[in-house]
């Protein structure tokens, strides 16, 4: 045992719809010393990828509380965002750090352009249209992305931030350190926003109640459009978060997107603060399930655990 | 005639999604498990036990259908969105597990043995007209179903519910046995169309029989048809399936994803502009020519 499980992961790349949501290993950790090292460094762990969860998340509860529709593409924004990260930096040499304000941008005006021309149109439509409409978006982007950077995995080899830091027995990954404390960070000022601007006050009280919103003089279409808009660019900063320690694929968005559907449910219909919870709750989940589990499984356990929540609580923790 | 066999399939499980979907109100994106659980339990019963595959079709609807039952408890709460992401979440948790399940084959999936051509072993080798009558059989099947469900009581019980779970429950249907109900006959039917696939590719693995988009064919055969309307998926189906085969035989070879971006594209639009359906499109015709 020379270097104790440094595992170098293994990635094959495979055709579209045929495994991008086969679990990805995840970077190694050390394996072995005593029980209470391993479980702290889980924990660790847990948090790191709980908060980006907890990021993409809370762009799709505020699309989804706003409007009431479940955007299905919104996993394949964060693989637009990912991939704007990606070649600012190979093409421009732009360190994902400095691209975060670029992914937001263009994320927020593609959201606000599927906004405008798609998802309006079938807000008055029936249900199932507006369920079915983001699938289209969804296989619509990713195989966009297909075409134009084919389906293989890239990786951004030198990010600024690299390296894992040692604490005591835990190893702290440097890259998703940052990406944690951004994702709170960010999470937080939109939290502050939504809580004392005024603009952020509009769009609670659409999200509590359209009608009468609109009764006060609230602008509703503007609103919708603007968190459209805002929840895409929250998405765009997590892909540019990942994109510093996460393959970039084109179907990248599947495993994330459907994860994030859980967390948001788990979390409860449109609230901010339940999708945060639920994001760092389903980061543990995953994390510790595959630990204690098989590591294949550990996809499955997390619906698994967000099934029985459901079961016990039909609307999410937090929901009302 | 393989456009003919896929559009009859997937009208089949488009009229089978229309039971729980366009009657009782559950959209469900699972219905991928139900497929692969019925494909694959009469193709291991065919591989590792030389059980006849139409008994494997009977014993795989039934195990469908009672993973039906075992997933709609937890889910009988579930309403709208919910039971969307939840159908979603199952879906994926079935898949993963196939993937890993070694006694069916896990990734690799299972092969089916060369069986002597005939009806009693479900397998021709010569013609695909067999698989064609076959599939067609059951799809005359699960309308004869439907037609027989959206009839009786229990299919007004199915309309009661999708109005309004809280008026349904104060007028005493009781809401869970019927939405369970509703789940198992779905269930059922796809599990068929499942067998029929695998009886019919004689190849499985869960990266092509337990992946999501599927079950957004499915939704989308019985959307664009009509939800709720006996008939409406088989049209969804004949127009969706043609497109979506030419375009895959004539972009898709490429592996540049142009196909599945027409796809994609295809669905914005449907969703857009005819969000009701052909046969919505027709019914309100015939009505405004009354």
């Amino acid at each position: 045992m020379a270097v104790p499980g440094l595992e170098i992961p293994e990635i094959e790349p495979t055709a579209p719809w045929e495994g991008p949501n086969r679990p990805l290993p995840q970077p190694a950790f050390p394996k072995g010393g005593p029980m209470i090292d391993q479980l702290m460094q889980q924990m660790v762990n847990s948090f790191l990828i709980g908060s980006v969860y907890a990021l993409v998340a809370i762009g799709l509860t505020l699309i989804w509380g706003v409007m009431n529709v479940i955007n299905f593409a919104h996993g394949d924004f964060l693989m637009i965002g990912m991939f704007v990260s990606f070649w600012l930096y190979t093409l421009y040499g732009i360190d994902p750090l400095f691209s975060i304000p670029a992914c937001a941008a263009i994320l927020f005006v593609l959201g606000l352009l599927i906004y405008r021309f798609i998802v309006s149109k079938v807000m008055t439509g029936p249900v199932l249209a507006q369920l079915v409409v983001t699938f289209g978006v969804s296989i619509f982007l990713a195989n966009f992305a297909v075409m134009l950077w084919t389906p293989d995995f890239r990786l951004i080899e030198k990010p600024l931030l690299s390296g894992t830091w040692s604490l005591g027995t835990v190893q702290l990954s440097i890259p998703k350190f940052a990406a944690s404390v951004g994702s709170v960070l960010v999470s937080l000022g939109l939290f502050l926003f939504l809580r004392k601007s005024k603009t952020g006050k509009a769009i609670l009280a659409v999200e509590m109640n359209r009608d009468s919103a609109l009764l006060v003089g609230i602008n509703t279409d503007r609103i919708n459009s603007l968190s459209f808009a805002i929840g895409s660019a929250l998405v765009g900063i997590a892909g540019a978060f990942l994109s510093m320690y996460y393959y970039i694929y084109p179907q990248v968005g599947g495993l994330f997107g459907t994860i994030s559907f859980c967390i948001v449910a788990l979390g409860g219909f449109g609230s901010i603060e339940g999708a945060f919870i639920a994001g760092i709750l389903i980061g543990f989940v995953q994390t510790l399930g595959g630990y204690f589990f098989d590591p294949a499984y550990k996809y499955a356990i997390v619906f698994m655990v967000y099934l029985l929540t459901v079961w016990i609580r039909p609307k999410g923790l937090l929901g009302w | 005639m393989h456009v003919m066999i896929m559009l009859f399939m997937f009208g089949m499980m488009g009229v089978a999604w229309n039971i729980m979907g366009g009657y009782a109100g559950m959209f469900s994106f699972g219905q991928v498990a139900f497929f692969g659980i019925g494909a694959y339990t009469s193709s291991y019963l065919v591989t590792a036990h030389q059980v006849n595959p139409w008994i494997g079709l009977f014993i795989g609807g039934i195990l469908a259908a009672v993973t039906a039952a075992a997933i709609g408890i937890p889910c009988s709460n579930l309403r709208g969105h919910y039971f969307a992401i939840a159908s979603i979440a199952f879906g994926e948790i079935i898949r993963i597990h196939f993937n890993n399940w070694k006694l069916i084959g896990a990734a690799e999936g299972l092969t089916l043995p060369m069986l002597p051509e005939s009806f009693t072993s479900f397998m021709f080798h010569s013609s695909k007209a067999p698989y064609y009558y076959i599939i067609l059989g059951f799809l005359i099947f699960s309308l004869i179903v439907c037609y027989l469900v959206s009839t009786s009581k229990m299919g007004f019980y199915f309309r009661a519910i999708k109005e309004s779970h809280d008026v349904a429950k104060v007028l005493g249907i009781n809401f869970v046995h019927y939405r369970l109900m509703a789940i198992m006959i779905s269930a059922f039917l796809t599990a068929m169309a499942g067998t029929f696939y695998a009886q019919y590719i004689l190849y499985l693995d869960p990266e092509s029989v337990l992946i999501l988009p599927i079950s957004v064919q499915v939704v989308l055969v019985a959307m664009l048809g009509g939800a709720g309307s006996v008939i409406g998926p088989v049209i969804g189906a004949a127009v969706l399936i043609p497109v979506s085969e030419f375009t895959r035989v004539l972009l898709g070879h490429k592996g540049t994803g142009i196909d599945m971006m027409i796809y994609g594209a295809l669905i914005m639009l449907i969703s857009v502009y005819q969000p009701k359906g052909v046969w919505g499109l027709l019914s309100s015709i015939g009505r405004r020519a009354k």
